[in-house]
This record gives C-alpha cells, sequence and structure tokens, in this order.
C-alpha cells in the first residue's frame, strides 16, 4: 500500500512517528515530500534558535532516522501536481509517483497584508529556520526594529528582534488591545505595560498604510498621518493555510483557505487526507501543534481501518487553551476566556506592581470553572485548566483558586489532583489520562516522573505536565498506603538530613563507606553527589581523595565547569571582587596563551571559557604562580561575596563593604552545601551589591550590619528576608555560621536557602529563633563545626597541580595522553572564540 | 553475560609484547588492548582513542565488572559519557551523562530516562593486568 506525505513539518513528522507504532505500519510504503531542505523541526520553539539552539537541537529527529524506519524522504522538493484521477503525484524536481493514501500537511504560511512596500529589502515574516537566518544576516546593519502584529507570534518576533541586538524595537497592532484572540482588554493592559517595563515601544490601533524606503526600508507611515524610521520590519499579522496545492486538484477548500475535512480528516476526496494547520475543520484552522497531532491520529486510525464502517470517533475538535512565555512574561488562557453575562461571575485578582493579572470566570452557581486569563503568573494553569476541563467542583470560595491556597501549597496540589476525574487528560502532547498515570503507578509499579515517562510517554512531549504528573504519582502512593518519604533514591531509604547524621554519628570518610554502612546496592548518579556532598561538608577533606573522586559529579571530579562541546571554564577567586593590575595581567596572560573566551561574571569574577581538559592543571598552576586560588564555581558550594566600593570611596558608604566581603568570602571558600551558596555586603541602603538577592547579604546601616537570609535571584526571584539588625562584624560572622552549618545540615540535596525556608515550618521566625535565640541550644555545635571546615581549608587545585597521580586524571585519552579531544572546535566570534557544537 | 564481560572466545593475545593494537578474536571481531587495569579510577571511567573513534571504559570495581561504550552521548552529541558517573538502576549497572544526566544501561546501552536514543556497547575483557575492548567487525547492534 503506497503512503504519500506531503509535507515534512511538525505535524507531518507527528504523522510518520505515531503511525509506526502501530502493526499495521509494515503494510505501508511511506514517502514524503518536504519543501524546506532541513527534516522537520520544532517550529513552537522556533525562537530558542536566537537563544543558541541550533537547528540540530530543534530537528524532532534526525534525517537518518526516516532511512532507519524505512520512509523515503525527499528534501528540497515540493509536490506541485497532484493527479487525483490516476492518483499520482508529481515533485518540483519531476518525481512521479502513485498513491492510494495521500496525506496533505502542508502547514500554513505567514500572512503578509497588501501594504504598499511589503516587498522591501529589511521587510521579513517569521515561519521557518531560513526566515530566521535572513534575518540574523540583516540584523546586522539595523538599529531600529517593527513588528506588525501583536498577538502571539507578533510578540515572540518582537523578542526575536531584542535578542538579535536590535533594543529599539515597536509593536505595532491594528486591534486596540494585544493578544486580541487570548486575552481581555484587562490582561492586555497589564502585559502591554510589564512588555514596556522591558523596553518594547508599543502601539496599539494603528494601521500601516506604506512601508517607506529603497532599495531598503527606512520607515512605516500610518493611516493617523504618524510615521517611524525603521530599518527592519517583521510582518505577522496571522497565518494562511498552504492549500493551493488541493485548490489546484480540485479539492474542496474554505472561503479564507483551508482544506475542508471531516472528523477522520478527509478531504472531499476519501483517498486524500489533510491534517494540521492546511486543515479545516467545521470552518476552523487550528494554529497550534497539539489539535494538529490529534489530527493526525485520528486520519492514521481510519486508514489503517479504512474497509471498516465508518462510525463516529475521530478528530472533534480542540480545546484552544494555550500557555506560554512571552519574553519572561507568563501568559495563559483557557476555556472561555471572555465569557461575561448573567450566567457566570468574574473573578479578578490584579497586582500592577508586579504586573500579575488572574481573571477567572465561575459559573453563575459557583460550582463550575468556566475559562480564564493568567498574566505574570501562570503556575496554576495546568490545574485550572483540567478544573476546567473536567467540571471539577470549585471549593466554597472559587477565588481560592488563583489567589493560591494560604498555607500547605503541596497538600492543597494533592488535593487537587485527586479531585480529577479518571479520563483528565493529564499529558495533551500524548493524549495521557489520569487513569493511565495512576494506573502506571499502582500496576506497573512507577514511583517516578522518569519511569511514568518511559511507561506510558506522558511528560516527553512539552513537558508542561511534569509538575501535575509528580503529585499524581505521590498521591496514587499514598493513596495505595505506600509510605512517601523523602528518601534519597533506591540505594539510601534516608532523607539527606537523616544520612547527614548518619555519617556524622559513624564518623564515615569515603562514599563507598556509607554505602557500605548505610546504603544497599551501587549507588547512582543522585546519591553520589549528595553523599559527596555531605561528607565534605562534614569534614572538608580534599574532595579527590582516593575514593572518593569517582563518587564527585563530573563539574567536581575535574573541578571545573564542562561547557557545550565538552571544553571547560576556569574560574579563579577574586575575593570581593577586588583585584590588582597585576593579576589581572596574569589572567589576560594566561587566557591569551591557552587560547580562552574571558568574560566579566554576575558575581564580579572573571570566567575563562574554552579549556580543554588536560591543560586545566597547567592553566591552574600558572595561575596558582600568580596568586589565585580555585573559585569553585564547579561546586556546589559558596561561590562569590560580591561587594560595592564602599566608604573607602563612596561619598555614601558606611561602611567598608570590599573589607568586609572579602573576610566573608574568605571565611567560607570551598564550603560545601546541598546547593550553591552567594552573598554580597552593601556599603548603604542604596544596595548596590544587591545583598538582598542573595543567600545571604549584609547591609551597613549606621550602628552596624543588617543581615538578610534566603534570598534568591535566577529564574525564581525571591526578596532576602531580615534576619537581624545592626550587628557589628563580630556577630555578623558568627550568626552567618549558625545560619549556615543548620542550613547545611537540614536541606535535602539541590535545594537552594529559598527553598529550603519556604518549606520551613515556622518559617523566618523559626530560624530567627534558632539562629539569633538558639532555641534549639546547638548554636555553639554549629559554630564549631563551622570553624572545623574553616581550619581545614585547602585550595583544591593546588593540591591536584602539585599531585602528578591526580594530574594524571585530567587526560582526555587514557591511551594517548598528550592528544586533545578531536572533536573539540571553535568559531570566532567578536575577537574571541566560541563553542563549534 | 558473565562477571568478566567476555563475549568473545578469548584467542590468548600476547599482552607483554603488544602493548596497543588489534587481536583477532576468532569471529570476525577483535580485542583492542586499550590500558592498564590501574590506569582507570575505581567506579569511575576513561576515555579510549580506537582509531578515529571514542570509546567510554568503566571500572566498576564494586561489582568487579568492566564495561565499555561509546563516549559520545546520543542526547545532545556530547563527547562526555567517559565523565559521567556510574552506578545502577534495580542492579541494572549504568552512566549517567555529566550533562543532563539521561542515563543509559551500560549492558545494552539502552536509555533509562525515558528517552529513545540508546548508545552501542562492547565487550571488555582483562587479561594480565590488561583492559581489551572487544570490537566486533560489523559494529555491535
Ligand atoms: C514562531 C512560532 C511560534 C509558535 N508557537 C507555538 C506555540 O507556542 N504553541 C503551539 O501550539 N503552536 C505554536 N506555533 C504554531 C505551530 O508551529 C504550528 O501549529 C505547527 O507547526 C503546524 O504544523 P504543520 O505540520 O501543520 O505545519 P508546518 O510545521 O508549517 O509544516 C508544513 C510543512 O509543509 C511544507 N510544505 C508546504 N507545501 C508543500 C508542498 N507542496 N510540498 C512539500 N512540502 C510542502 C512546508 O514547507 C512546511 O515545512 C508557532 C509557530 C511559529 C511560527
Ligand atoms: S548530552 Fe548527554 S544527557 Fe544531554
Amino acid at each position: 500500500m503506497k503512503l504519500v506525505i506531503i509535507g515534512n513539518g511538525m505535524v507531518g513528522y507527528k504523522f510518520c512517528e505515531k503511525l509506526l507504532t502501530k502493526t499495521e505500519a509494515q503494510k505501508f510504503d511511506i514517502t514524503v515530500f518536504g519543501e524546506e531542505t532541513r527534516p522537520a523541526y520544532d517550529r513552537v520553539h522556533l525562537s530558542e534558535y536566537f537563544a543558541g539552539k541550533s537547528a540540530d537541537d530543534l530537528a524532532m529527529a534526525p534525517t537518518d532516522w526516516y532511512a532507519s524506519h524505512n520512509i523515503k524522504l525527499h528534501l528540497g522538493d515540493p509536490v506541485t501536481h497532484i493527479d487525483r484521477e490516476n492518483k499520482q503525484v508529481t515533485s518540483h524536481l519531476g518525481i512521479t509517483l502513485s498513491y492510494d493514501y495521500l496525506v496533505l500537511a502542508t502547514g500554513s504560511s505567514a500572512f503578509v497584508p497588501p501594504i504598499p512596500g511589503v516587498e522591501k529589502e529589511g521587510v521579513f515574516i517569521y515561519r521557518t529556520i531560513e526566515d530566521l537566518e535572513l534575518m540574523t544576516a540583516y540584523a546586522k546593519k539595523a538599529r531600529k526594529g517593527a513588528v506588525i502584529g501583536g498577538g502571539l507570534l507578533g510578540l515572540e518576533a518582537a523578542k526575536a528582534m531584542i535578542d538579535l541586538g536590535i533594543t529599539d524595537t515597536h509593536v505595532i497592532e491594528f486591534a486596540p488591545r494585544l493578544m486580541p484572540r487570548q486575552i481581555d482588554e484587562a490582561g492586555s493592559k497589564i502585559l502591554q505595560r510589564k512588555l514596556e517595563s522591558l523596553g518594547l515601544k508599543i502601539f496599539t490601533n494603528k494601521n500601516t498604510s506604506s512601508i517607506v524606503g529603497h532599495p531598503h526600508i527606512s520607515a512605516m507611515e500610518f493611516t493617523d498621518g504618524s510615521s517611524i524610521a525603521v530599518d527592519m520590519l517583521v510582518i505577522s499579522a496571522g497565518i494562511k493555510p498552504r492549500d493551493e496545492l488541493a485548490r489546484q486538484c480540485g479539492l474542496e477548500t474554505g472561503n479564507r483557505g483551508g482544506i475542508v475535512v471531516n472528523n477522520h480528516m478527509q478531504t472531499s476526496d476519501p483517498a486524500i487526507f489533510a491534517i494540521g494547520e492546511c486543515a479545516l475543520y467545521k470552518g476552523m484552522i487550528y494554529g497550534l501543534v497539539a489539535p494538529g497531532y490529534a489530527m493526525a491520529d485520528a486520519a492514521i486510525a481510519k486508514i489503517i481501518s479504512l474497509d471498516t464502517p465508518s462510525g463516529d470517533g475521530g478528530f472533534t475538535g480542540y480545546d484552544m487553551s494555550t500557555k506560554l512565555k512571552l519574553i519572561g512574561v507568563d501568559v495563559a488562557s483557557f476555556g472561555d476566556p471572555f465569557i461575561s453575562g448573567d450566567d457566570c461571575r468574574t473573578v479578578v485578582f490584579e497586582d500592577t506592581v508586579k504586573g500579575i493579572y488572574k481573571r477567572i470566570n465561575v459559573s453563575a452557581d459557583g460550582k463550575h470553572l468556566l475559562g480564564g486569563i493568567l498574566i505574570g503568573d501562570a503556575e496554576a494553569y495546568n490545574m485550572l485548566l483540567q478544573t476546567c476541563k473536567n467540571k471539577v467542583v470549585l471549593p466554597p470560595n472559587p477565588e481560592d483558586v488563583i489567589l493560591g491556597s494560604r498555607g500547605g501549597s503541596e497538600a492543597d496540589a494533592g488535593a487537587g489532583v485527586a479531585g480529577l476525574p479518571g479520563d483528565a487528560l493529564i499529558c495533551s502532547c500524548e493524549s495521557i489520562t489520569k487513569d493511565a498515570i495512576c494506573n502506571a503507578v499502582t500496576a506497573n509499579g512507577c514511583e517516578t516522573v522518569d519511569s511514568i515517562k518511559k511507561c506510558t510517554k506522558a511528560g516527553t512531549g512539552c513537558g508542561g505536565c511534569v509538575p501535575m504528573i509528580k503529585d499524581l504519582v505521590l498521591h496514587t502512593m499514598k493513596a495505595q498506603g505506600k509510605y512517601v518519604r523523602n528518601v534519597l533514591c533506591e540505594h539510601f531509604s534516608y532523607s539527606r538530613q537523616e544520612l547527614y547524621d548518619l555519617v556524622k554519628l559513624k564518623q564515615l570518610t569515603s562514599y563507598d563507606e556509607v554505602l557500605d554502612t548505610v546504603g544497599h546496592g551501587d549507588g547512582c548518579e543522585i546519591c553520589k553527589p549528595a553523599i559527596s556532598s555531605i561528607l565534605a561538608s562534614l569534614w572538608n577533606d580534599m574532595i579527590l581523595k582516593k575514593g572518593n573522586d569517582t563518587a564527585q559529579d563530573s563539574n567536581d571530579r575535574y573541578l571545573a565547569n564542562i561547557q557545550k562541546g565538552g571544553t571547560y571554564s576556569v574560574v579563579p577567586r577574586i575575593p570581593g571582587g577586588e583585584i590588582t593590575p597585576d593579576k589581572l595581567i596574569v589572567i589576560g596572560e594566561v587566557a591569551k596563551k591557552y587560547h580562552l573566551y574571558t568574560k566579566i561574571t554576575g558575581g564580579q569574577r572573571i570566567d575563562l571559557f574554552g579549556a580543554h581538559l588536560s591543560d586545566l592543571p597547567d592553566i591552574w598552576s600558572e595561575l596558582i604562580a600568580g596568586g589565585f586560588e580555585s573559585g569553585h564555581a564547579y561546586g556546589k558550594a559558596l561561590r562569590t561575596v560580591k561587594s560595592c566600593v564602599g566608604s573607602t570611596w563612596c561619598r555614601f558608604g558606611l561602611h567598608d563593604s570590599v573589607s568586609f566581603a572579602i573576610r566573608i568570602e574568605e571565611r567560607y571558600r570551598g564550603l560545601r552545601a546541598p546547593h550553591k551558596l552567594k552573598s554580597a555586603v552593601s556599603g548603604c541602603i542604596r544596595e548596590c551589591a544587591e545583598a538582598q538577592s542573595k543567600d545571604f547579604g549584609i547591609i551597613a546601616t549606621e550602628k552596624g550590619w543588617n543581615l538578610y537570609v534566603c534570598g534568591n535571584g535566577g529564574s525564581k526571584p525571591q526578596h532576602a528576608l531580615l534576619l537581624a539588625t545592626d550587628l557589628d562584624s563580630e556577630t555578623c560572622i558568627q550568626y552567618i555560621d549558625r545560619f549556615l552549618m543548620f542550613y547545611i545540615k537540614t536541606a535535602d540535596p539541590l535545594t537552594r536557602t529559598a527553598t529550603w525556608l519556604n518549606k520551613m515550618e515556622g518559617g523566618i521566625n523559626y530560624l530567627r529563633n534558632v539562629v539569633v535565640n538558639d532555641s534549639l541550644g546547638i548554636a555553639g555545635q554549629l559554630e564549631a563545626e563551622m570553624q572545623l571546615l574553616v581550619d581545614n581549608y585547602k585550595c583544591e587545585w593546588k593540591e591536584v597541580v602539585e599531585t602528578p597521580e591526580l594530574r594524571k586524571r585530567f587526560n582526555h585519552f587514557v591511551n594517548a595522553p598528550a592528544e586533545k579531544d578531536p572533536t573539540i572546535a571553535f568559531d570566532d566570534m567578536r575577537g574571541q572564540k566560541k563553542a563549534k557544537w | 553475560m558473565n562477571n568478566t564481560q567476555v563475549l568473545h572466545p578469548a584467542h590468548e593475545p600476547d599482552a607483554t609484547k603488544h602493548s596497543t593494537g588489534y587481536h583477532p578474536s576468532g569471529d570476525g571481531g577483535s580485542w583492542f588492548a586499550a590500558c592498564a587495569v590501574h590506569d582507570v579510577p575505581d567506579n569511575g571511567g576513561v576515555c579510549v582513542k580506537y582509531g578515529e573513534e571514542q570509546i567510554a571504559l568503566f571500572k566498576f570495581s564494586r561489582r568487579g565488572e568492566w564495561y565499555a561504550s561509546q563516549n559520545l552521548c546520543p542526547h545532545k552529541q556530547q563527547m562526555a559519557l567517559s565523565r559521567g558517573m556510574i552506578g545502577s538502576h534495580n542492579s541494572e549497572p549504568k552512566v549517567a551523562c555529566p550533562f543532563h544526566k539521561k542515563t543509559f544501561s551500560l549492558k545494552t546501552g539502552e536509555c533509562l530516562s525515558g528517552d529513545e536514543c540508546s548508545i552501542k556497547t562492547y565487550p571488555v575483557k582483562i587479561e594480565n593486568d590488561l583492559v581489551y575492548i572487544g570490537i566486533t567487525a560489523g559494529g555491535n547492534d
């Protein structure tokens, strides 16, 4: 049976992948024609191309996947003619093939409105990797950008412009608000303000009348008589289904485009199917990938059982709820986001300072969720979507679902998944229901997300449902009466805190000893680094001591951070960010000699990238000779103590923040903890060192120092909380000793101080009682333990450099020590190198 | 598969004369002397150069076993498996890639983290304190 697929986009690819899982697949001789020169790639994440993803990263499957599954793939060769009478297709390069079934998965193209001047140089669309390559090349000479279209894709294109270095970018929207299809007026306002604060200029109610310039765009004119200077423009005004082949061979198409299909995705010719963004089902084009995948399922079901009488079933439409991140801002809408009137109540929560907007539409009786909008914080999206889709009865105060449970969030999340019906779709990419996941837990013994992924494929698509899967697994295990303990992994039935106490009590000093005494099996990548960290926190021995070396996380094992392509980065410690000119010269010389890329980090030090593994010991012996020591950037350890310039130079400075930062950094350098630790010292309340975003931060006051703890920057910023005020330097250090040791002893692996505190019963008050008021009576012990670690500190790199046996471990090839990894290669960028990969 | 991982009948390589090189194994493959036993850290890996190929070699001292696999992690094509941590999952020996911690069975090469990709594995044997990796003529799988 000959099956020809036209279009190798996301849906065309998924069709092949799904078909291959069926036993009937072997009956088919499959040929795919693709117009683009690349095999199908993940268009949804197209913008990540600008964030450094390569075309290969985005590929749905490598080219040899098709061959290895006996699929003939013709790329760069569009089908130009369909002969329905003889059931044949002809391609641009002249291939003619017969088919028994033909599948059109031609997708859509960008809709370009007929504005005079759209053909000028510097005007782009945003749909394919080719488009992005053209944009990248052109952006080098552009300074002012604009995007026509303030919808989902337009905003993504605007972000792409910013990523391309065009910080002066305008978004031009014809409608009165952004994303008019997904979100309401109030939500749009919040989103607009948030995007403007990130540097975008946004015009709504604006209609472009012409594009000016010769030969390339130089300005845009609008119907209201205004104009702006622009030298690069992306048009993102909607999509146009690619139905030209269908029209040409006389298949039924919609007035406004799209190939008409029934619920089995059959076109007006029953041997021809259409799926994805080119298909028009009940008057609707589904411009998202998940419905396209559902269409692929429906078409496959029909094709492999075509003989059986066609009943109901098949594709029945698709929920258009979406959640996405636009320029770092969460935006989600689900169900019916706009509904209003007598049958419904609307609850709105708005925080203009933080830029959060949440709206839910609830049935008049307050029982059911009908739809809603989330902007700025969409964490509740999965749960709300499920609640809405499955008509789960709402709590007595429906607003609880957006205002967050006040107290005990985990218990509530569990209760949330418990309330979902068995057929609730948890993973929409792979169509996996709650029942299927629970069943994998009860019948197949899956107790981790990984095993669920393997067993059911749930969570392997976009990954958005993984938190829910986690909750479901826990909930199901609890329901089975299984005692869910926070155990480290299959090799240790203890929590990290229990292990810490056991290791200390039994005076164990190596990973193997710990495994033999309190664990079982052979260990794994979870318990090895966790126990290595405990050992380091307890005894502060050289971490590469024989027997412990291979139990370290790879970065710790090589005392450097592994980077893309397999090279390493080197970060010498620069306490407090203070460095002499001579030492700067040493870094410069080392970087030149070993051909390293140099960059100043956010932590006020210098990162040297692109070092070959085998060069590391030589690089470090030169750095050490120049007076440097390890910066522990590779370890779950103290990173940097940032400082502002302080009273020595700054006219506002109250105390000498630099000296204090150096003292703190030197005290805690090399300190291993459950996760990395960052700190900062600011010389006055202007807070130039950003101490309140650190694990522990210190700010000078008239009378001494204020100590803040458990702040976090990064992806989940959290303000540090004030632990104690107006401390003298000695007391401040005493409190930090206690705080850090308490964290090290009690936190779960890979838990930052902020998360640790969030989970702590009693929160900051409890912590203050332990650290300041010594409520547990352990303050003296904590200080003594910290002092032991401080006294035992040695520079790890110095030991490696001086020990030939350890140096040997840094060769890439065991049987060719002099050779470097030949697969490592570099490209040039702005006069330095970058990983070619 | 037994503990010493000898899949092919040994051809008695004369290890003292050939510290590196090929040894026919009798069934179309050959044994390649990679390094000395003590060159590999306990419960860890090293990377072996075999012509243009890179092979990750692991000494699983805890189990008294040796394993070898391709060094390239199929997840994001990183030459890194030899620098990964080894361990077990339900007693199946495995290696975790240092990049994103995808884990692979050292016996079958199957990905244990739910991904579709897999790695090629090679037989290993020890003779006279030398480690030999078995290279099959047509590749392993
Ligand atoms: C920047 C961007 C962001 C997006 N973000 C999201 C998102 O967050 N969530 C979401 O759900 N969706 C998103 N989408 C939409 C999603 O990418 C599409 O819904 C999906 O790609 C549709 O798949 P498809 O296979 O139908 O079409 P396509 O992926 O467009 O594939 C069609 C392929 O067919 C080829 N073709 C056309 N005619 C022929 C011919 N005659 N012969 C041979 N080949 C032909 C085309 O060249 C193309 O390669 C986004 C799209 C873009 C552009
Ligand atoms: S590259 Fe190996 S896990 Fe991603």
